[in-house]
């Protein structure tokens, strides 16, 4: 018979190697999936992970891959921050909302003035947006102890409800002829996010993910409020005796959280988006969830789970356009590998032991 | 704007079908809450249990086999959450999550054929006599099966809880799970019997609004109600008869909501939409002073050591 036993301290071995288990296991699972669906499971595997990065397209589809994986990683970073210590937030959909409705509202205001302060001011009133929207379940959640999970996400629909009100409202272009949805940013120099480097899909919003990286993990191991964190997710209370203040802590890492999902949005409707339409939001704050678990809540740990997601999301829809794999089957897909992860993390706390019957 | 062209009657009536899905998934979620067990996959079901028994009702032609296929298909994925927290013991929240990420993919998936099909209909129960009773009939004498099921399931659930042995072990569990390991009962089979419970009732909500409440099958379709129940649960501090005061308040906000919108009230749609969702923020906030009635055990997790 199989027999847990609850290991002293993690294995730090099964840390690294659980991630790739993962994936391998959600590869076969998926294939699985994929023949069910009469598609050729190899085919489509080798669709998804190696066409992107090494396919005839390639030139085209590589600089998707910071296009995509920017967001992600930066919105994965905030969230990872509090999921270490044990504070939830799954908003972020929601935060990214506002940060973009919030960061183009500035740009459109200066319509069609051409200043160099234009797009920063932007840059700052988006984070301020995902900032705000995530001090709501943050100071709920210190004044009354109010549940931040189920606030965050019901925010995300009231969010969701704002933007197709702005679309229609407020924001809607006046030379759009009726159509639904705001000047393109694209056709507007001063408030376009561009790339930086042509034909590399690399954007502010791209370079502010590398240094959120580099922030969080100078944070996490270099800072006391860093240690704060950790310490709070590990043993909670060994934290309350040396001090820690939770509702610091709780405003802090919400609002981190809100800040990058904020400035994820800004970019993105700035950038690739273009303009604040009904369907801006495409689930990048959802993924970002499992972004943050895959790369198990490590700075740098994220930035690979970042690019890796953005391969399937690439991966897929070359899959869909090619073979006709329905986007459904990518975000199954998707689910699955954080399915597999949470499974397989058990060997990292874990030792599973034969146990003679009886035994125990 | 004309508020006259709103009926209490209707608009009583049209409550309770309202409130049915998220009463369906809030009582099997208390279920769930009280072994001990918070899955915040409920979403995840919900849209599972819509698609699997909108597709059977559509091959089959039989909405009842459909509600039981819904059941099925919530349980099912329940077992992957039980399987996950139970048995690997991965964290809740994170798998509960999961669950609801994977529930979306896999219902837009298995929903590629019926978008835009009608299902046939259930045929609303008309008791002789009651139903015609003036004001009170239509209110309360005029609705599907389903209406009914979510009541005595309201009750059976209070009763198994507060009045028999088993309801009494499952609490205990949930209230310290050690204790009652100690006691010998099997802590593990009796959250996964929870959770599947819990499963099956979300998937009966989520096949309420496919089959009947809309009644056609759209991605995402449920649209939080999953996430309603979850606060529903907390609204109602862990008791089954507050649910149904729960779950009428909000479908008596929903349904005002939509009779607003179609009066033509001078507020915009997507404005008015939000209502739900703000309404059960601020629920939150007033029942959250009381945390005492949480089950003592709630998502924490169990390993029986040596």
């Amino acid at each position: 018979m199989l027999k847990l036993e609850k290991r002293p301290q993690p294995s730090r071995a099964f840390s690294y190697l659980t991630p790739i288990f993962a994936v391998i296991a959600t590869m076969i699972a998926g294939g699985l999936l994929f023949a069910a669906l009469g598609k050729d499971p190899v085919l489509a595997i080798r669709t998804i992970f190696y066409e992107p990065l090494f396919g005839e397209f390639a030139f085209y589809y590589a600089p998707q891959l910071l296009v995509k994986g920017g967001p992600l990683i930066l919105i994965a970073v905030g969230l990872s921050l509090g999921f270490r210590a044990g504070i939830w937030n799954i908003g972020a959909e929601g935060q990214y909302i506002i940060g973009a409705i919030c960061g183009a509202a500035v740009g459109l205001a200066f319509y069609p003035l051409d200043a160099w302060y234009i797009f920063p001011l932007m840059v700052i009133a988006g984070a301020l947006g995902g900032l705000l929207w995530a001090m709501i379940p943050a100071l709920l959640k210190v004044k009354f102890g109010t549940n931040e999970i189920l606030v965050s996400l019901m925010l995300v629909y009231v969010a969701e409800n704002l933007l197709a009100a702005m679309a229609l409202g407020p924001l809607k272009n006046p030379e759009g002829h009726g159509f639904p949805g705001s000047r393109n940013l694209k056709d507007y120099p001063a408030a376009h996010n561009d790339e930086l480097i042509t034909g590399t899909g690399m954007h502010w919003g791209v370079a502010a993910a590398f240094i959120a990286v580099i922030l969080a993990y100078i944070l996490l191991n270099r800072h006391s409020l860093g240690f704060s964190i950790r310490l709070t997710g590990e043993a909670p209370r060994a934290a309350k005796f040396s001090g820690v203040n939770p509702a610091r802590l709780i405003l802090f890492c919400l609002g981190m959280s809100g800040l990058t999902a904020g400035l994820a949005g800004l970019f993105e409707v700035a950038g690739p988006a273009g303009q604040i339409s009904i369907d801006f939001n495409t689930g990048y704050g959802f993924t970002a969830i499992i972004v943050a678990f895959l790369g198990r809540l490590h700075p740098v740990g994220i930035l690979l789970a970042g690019l890796l997601m953005a391969l399937t999301y690439i991966g897929g829809e070359i899959a869909q356009s090619n073979m006709g794999l329905p986007s459904a089957a990518i975000q199954a897909f998707q689910g699955m590998l954080l399915f597999f992860l949470l499974a397989v993390d058990l060997l990292t706390n874990y030792r599973i032991r034969l146990a003679a019957k009886g035994a125990a | 704007m004309d508020l006259s062209s709103i009926s209490p009657e209707l608009l009583l009536a049209s409550l309770m079908v309202a409130a049915t899905p998220i009463l369906l998934a809030a009582v099997g979620e208390l279920i769930v809450e009280r072994a001990g067990v918070l899955n915040l996959g409920v979403e995840g079901m919900m849209i599972t249990g819509a698609i699997c028994g909108f597709a059977v009702t559509i091959e089959s032609g039989s909405p009842t086999l459909g509600f039981v296929a819904a059941a099925a298909g919530g349980a099912g994925l329940s077992l992957l959450f039980a399987l996950l927290t139970q048995f690997a013991l991965a964290n809740q929240v994170a798998s509960g999550l999961a669950l609801t990420l994977f529930g979306l993919g896999l219902s837009a998936l298995l929903g590629q054929g019926y978008v835009g099909l009608k299902p046939p209909l259930m045929a609303d129960i008309h008791i002789p006599g009651l139903s015609d009773i003036p004001y009170l009939g239509t209110v309360l004498f005029t609705h599907d099966p389903m209406v009914y099921f979510g009541l005595l399931l309201v009750a059976a659930v209070w009763w198994f809880l507060n009045r028999t042995r088993g309801g009494l072990v499952l609490r205990a569990v949930g209230e310290n799970h050690a204790a009652a390991h100690a006691l010998g009962y099997k802590v593990v089979r009796i959250r996964v019997l929870a959770i599947m419970f819990g499963g099956a009732c979300a998937g009966l909500g989520g096949a309420y609004i496919s089959l009947i409440r809309v009644p056609q099958w759209t991605e995402g379709m449920t649209a939080g109600a999953g996430w309603i129940a979850l606060a529903l649960v907390v609204f109602a501090s862990w008791k089954p008869g507050r649910v149904l005061l729960g779950a009428y308040l909000f479908g008596g906000v929903t349904v005002l909501q939509l009779n607003l919108q179609a009066a033509g009230i001078a507020i915009p749609v997507e404005y008015l939409s939000m209502s739900p969702y703000l309404i059960t923020i601020l629920v939150l906030v007033i029942m959250s002073a009381d945390r005492s009635r949480a089950p003592g055990s709630l998502g924490r997790i169990f390993h029986a050591s040596g």
